[in-house]
């Protein structure tokens, strides 16, 4: 297949042959990954801009990285430093800096729909790093790749995420990859922060965490967002890490190869026991390492082609 | 549109034996196979430094290293295509420092693909020198670049395309010049 996309604002579109596109490409990225000199000249002269409205560690340095190994040059943007706190709108901001001729522009927003709001301003490619809780592409896509290249297919495997899944845009992004893959999801949280229109998906509802681990396959933890805690979808935090916390004893529910993955930070004690993050049953590091090389595959599918802003 | 017309260059036969020259070549010019790696470049020059591996075995009785390499990363031309396509592998699982490393590809033309590869190859390491060998030479240089290796030297103009193919048995080779009707000789 050819790949004509010029925006990746979310995977709600994609087929499944283009996902398997980018997961293809990048296994290639990854095969730079292991020489010894981490640098191809793929994106040279070309100009990637973070665009960064909500604080984020590990997706903006996943993004910066990959772009530097294929020798784009790279600038951050981030919200806290910069004129946004001076009451500029989202599209002035945006539009300054397009006026930069920039190649692409990774954007994160509070709000869902940024990204989507801007590739319909805006001259250059767009990425969604994460709008809202609408979507999040890039983690949806390399959740897919890691979980291959632990499993080596998707179809039939039981695959739970537990969590927030209301405010969850990788769920959403999730859903999209795994459910689209052949893979049976089941969703589990309390039952404020687990929409009854997540079943129009085909996936299981549940509140009961063992349930949702017995004989599964992979086991995804979603992040507590302690901050959202105010606004009582739970009545502690204690409560809530007593219900649907996974420690040893419910992870033995699910099948003797079954794996671990989140999305990171996570709160450890809170979703997931210190035990069991460090284990060697846990892909939380290799999701970061499938992460630099699914962004590179992103960045260098956008930025070729005639489509392509220059 | 115009009728495609194919003509048969080599013969399964005909490949065969330019391969058996071109490997005596490189063997006589580097006076044995010591030192020497092959890297065929993603896909046309894959299958024949496989093809040039097992005749070196044959003649001196090693076996040299064999890899190679996707030139995708190293193009000049990324934003020209119109579209992205599927990218191939690299493979060079051994040390090229102090290598005489043999660059294989099935035809040489513009020699933009064989800057790409050289470039790619120094990201790998330091050759002691790189050498060129080609099955075939079909001219229209953009590049100041030559073939230390070349199996056929062919006439042609920008609007045909040769076709090489090396895959299944030796009888099943051969080599083709077909008129492109889209004249991008590519």
């Amino acid at each position: 297949m050819e790949w004509h996309r010029r925006h990746v604002l979310g995977l709600s579109d994609f087929h499944p042959e283009e996902m398997e596109f980018v997961i293809d490409t990048a296994r290639s990225m990854e095969e730079v990954l292991t020489r010894d000199i981490k640098k191809v000249p793929a994106l040279r002269g070309k100009t990637v801009v973070n665009l960064f409205f909500e604080a984020s560690t590990r997706t903006r340095t996943s993004f910066e990285m990959a772009g530097k190994r294929l020798s784009a040059d790279v600038v951050n943007f981030s919200s806290a430093t910069s004129s946004v706190t001076k009451g500029e709108t989202l599209l002035d901001t945006a539009r300054n800096i397009e006026a930069m001729k920039p190649n692409i522009l990774v954007v994160r927003h509070s709000a869902s729909g940024a990204a989507l709001f801007l590739s319909r301003h805006v001259s250059c490619s767009i990425v969604n790093a994460g709008d809202g809780a609408n979507e999040h592409p890039s983690q949806g896509l390399l959740d897919l790749y890691t979980i291959l290249k632990v499993k080596g297919k998707i179809a039939g495997l039981k695959i739970a995420i537990v969590g927030d899944i209301l405010h969850s845009r990788v769920v959403r992004s999730d859903l999209h990859s795994l459910g689209r893959m052949g893979a049976k999801l089941w969703l589990c949280g309390p039952a404020t922060l687990v929409p009854r229109e997540m079943e129009r998906t085909g996936a299981v509802l549940t509140s009961d965490i063992r349930e949702a681990v017995r004989g599964a396959d992979v086991i995804i933890m979603l992040r507590i967002q302690l901050e959202r805690q105010k606004t009582a979808y739970f009545p502690s935090i204690r409560e809530y890490s007593r219900r649907f916390g996974l420690n040893r004893e419910i992870f033995s529910l699910a099948k003797d190869d079954a794996v671990i993955m989140h999305p990171g930070p996570i709160n450890r004690g809170v979703e997931l026991s210190d035990e069991l993050a460090d284990c060697e049953r846990s892909l939380v590091l290799r999701q970061v390492e499938s992460g630099v090389a699914v962004r590179m595959a992103l960045l260098y599918l956008l930025a070729g082609g005639s489509h392509a802003a220059h | 549109m115009k009728k495609t017309v194919t003509k048969t260059l080599l013969d399964g036969k005909g490949v065969d034996r330019a391969l058996s020259r071109l490997t005596h070549e490189i063997l006589e010019k580097n006076k044995g196979a010591a030192e020497i790696v092959l890297v065929g470049i993603a896909s046309g020059g894959v299958p024949l430094s496989q093809v040039i591996r097992r005749k070196i075995q044959v003649i001196e009785g090693v076996e040299v290293p064999a890899g190679f390499v996707d030139i995708t990363f190293y193009r000049d031309d990324l934003a020209r295509a119109g579209y992205q396509a599927r990218m191939k592998r690299t493979e060079i699982p051994f040390s090229i420092d102090e290598k005489k490393v043999i660059l294989v590809d099935d035809v040489l033309y513009t020699g933009r693909t064989i800057r790409a590869a050289m470039d790619a190859l120094v990201d790998f390491g330091r050759p002691r020198n790189i050498q060129l060998a080609v099955l075939i030479d079909r001219g229209h240089r953009e590049f100041p670049i030559r073939a230390d290796f070349v199996g056929r030297n062919v006439p042609t103009s920008r609007s045909e395309t040769v076709v090489v193919r090396v895959e299944g048995t030796p009888e099943e080779w051969s080599v083709s010049l077909r008129e492109d009707p889209t004249g991008k000789g590519e």
